[in-house]
């Protein structure tokens, strides 16, 4: 699954729809409703994923949550060839993810260290991009506009239910606010 | 139907209605064709806009009516931002970040 799927969160529910038995509508539907996220970190890619050629592919199916994280600010050292970067990223990042389902799976039952509170270290992540983003940002209305959705929607949605309902509405206030943030001295840095 | 296939089956499905909904941007909006000035816009702001969201994702089990009231997510989060700011250093944050994190919800703060 690691492999043909890669998607962290999907195939936690994949196991689930193995589980239960669910029929091929249900493992659709629900797939559709947990990925449909990635529609907006393809949108958001489209600038930076021109001109790939063959490794593009690659790329767009390699688009995880983490992938598109690192993505987002990651810039090449100098004497990089770009494409190459980001492809490695990509790449490195599915691997690291591979072993770490196959060493799961192997030690998974074996292993008594205590890892309580070790999944802080994907929240550490997107907290570290986010200032990264901050600082960055010639305008902090677009993360802040993430950060109220997300709230607001959080709480009357609920946790498992959230994350549509809140695209949606970023997507709605970001284009409100498009008269103000979309000027061309801004434009041209993705 | 035999399980094993139907496994594979199931698996497969995942996988392809995954690949497409990473697919359907690209499609819609080819390098070939100008990008609509609106799309455009949209893939400039939206990053900005879903870090944050992931942000909270990742933080939306933390109950702030009960004990321990968020505290540990609290305090892990403050240092991962000041230490980020401070020593801009994305492993030496992330690192300290989730130990401190397991130190608290391990030692610290016990439920």
């Amino acid at each position: 699954m690691s492999i043909f799927i890669y998607a962290g969160s999907m195939q936690f529910v994949a196991v689930d729809l193995l589980a239960t038995g669910a029929g091929f509508l249900q493992v659709i539907l629900m797939t559709l409703m947990v990925n449909i996220r990635h529609v907006f970190y393809g949108i958001s890619m489209l600038g930076k994923f021109r001109n790939l050629g063959a490794k593009k592919p690659y790329m767009i199916f390699s688009l995880t949550d983490e992938t598109f994280s690192l993505l987002c600010t990651a810039e090449p050292p100098k004497n990089v060839d770009r494409n190459w970067f980001f492809f490695f990223i990509a790449l490195f990042n599915q691997l690291y993810w591979i072993v770490g389902s196959v060493v799961g799976g192997l030690l998974g039952s074996s292993f008594s260290f205590n890892t309580q509170g070790i999944d802080f270290a994907m929240t550490a992540l997107f907290v570290v991009i986010f200032v990264n983003q901050w600082r960055e940002a010639k305008s902090h209305v677009p993360a802040l506009v993430g950060l109220v959705c997300s709230l607001v929607c959080l709480l009357l949605f609920g946790a498992d239910n959230f994350i549509l309902p809140a695209l949606i509405g970023m997507v709605v206030l970001l284009s409100v606010f498009r008269g103000r943030l979309d000027r061309p001295e801004e434009g041209a840095a993705t | 139907m035999n399980g094993a296939i139907r496994a594979l089956l199931v698996i497969a499905f995942v996988a392809l209605v995954t690949f497409f909904t990473r697919l359907l941007p690209f499609v819609l909006f080819p390098e070939g064709k100008e990008t609509p000035p609106y799309v455009k816009y949209l893939g400039k702001v939206l990053p900005f806009a879903i870090i944050a969201m992931l942000m909270v994702y990742c933080l939306k089990g933390t109950s702030l009516l009960e004990w321990p009231y968020g505290l540990p997510e609290l305090i892990a989060v403050a240092a991962v931002v000041v230490l980020h700011l401070w020593k801009k250093n994305t492993l030496l944050s992330i690192g300290v970040g989730t130990v401190l994190y397991m130190l608290l919800v391990q030692f610290v703060f016990i439920t």
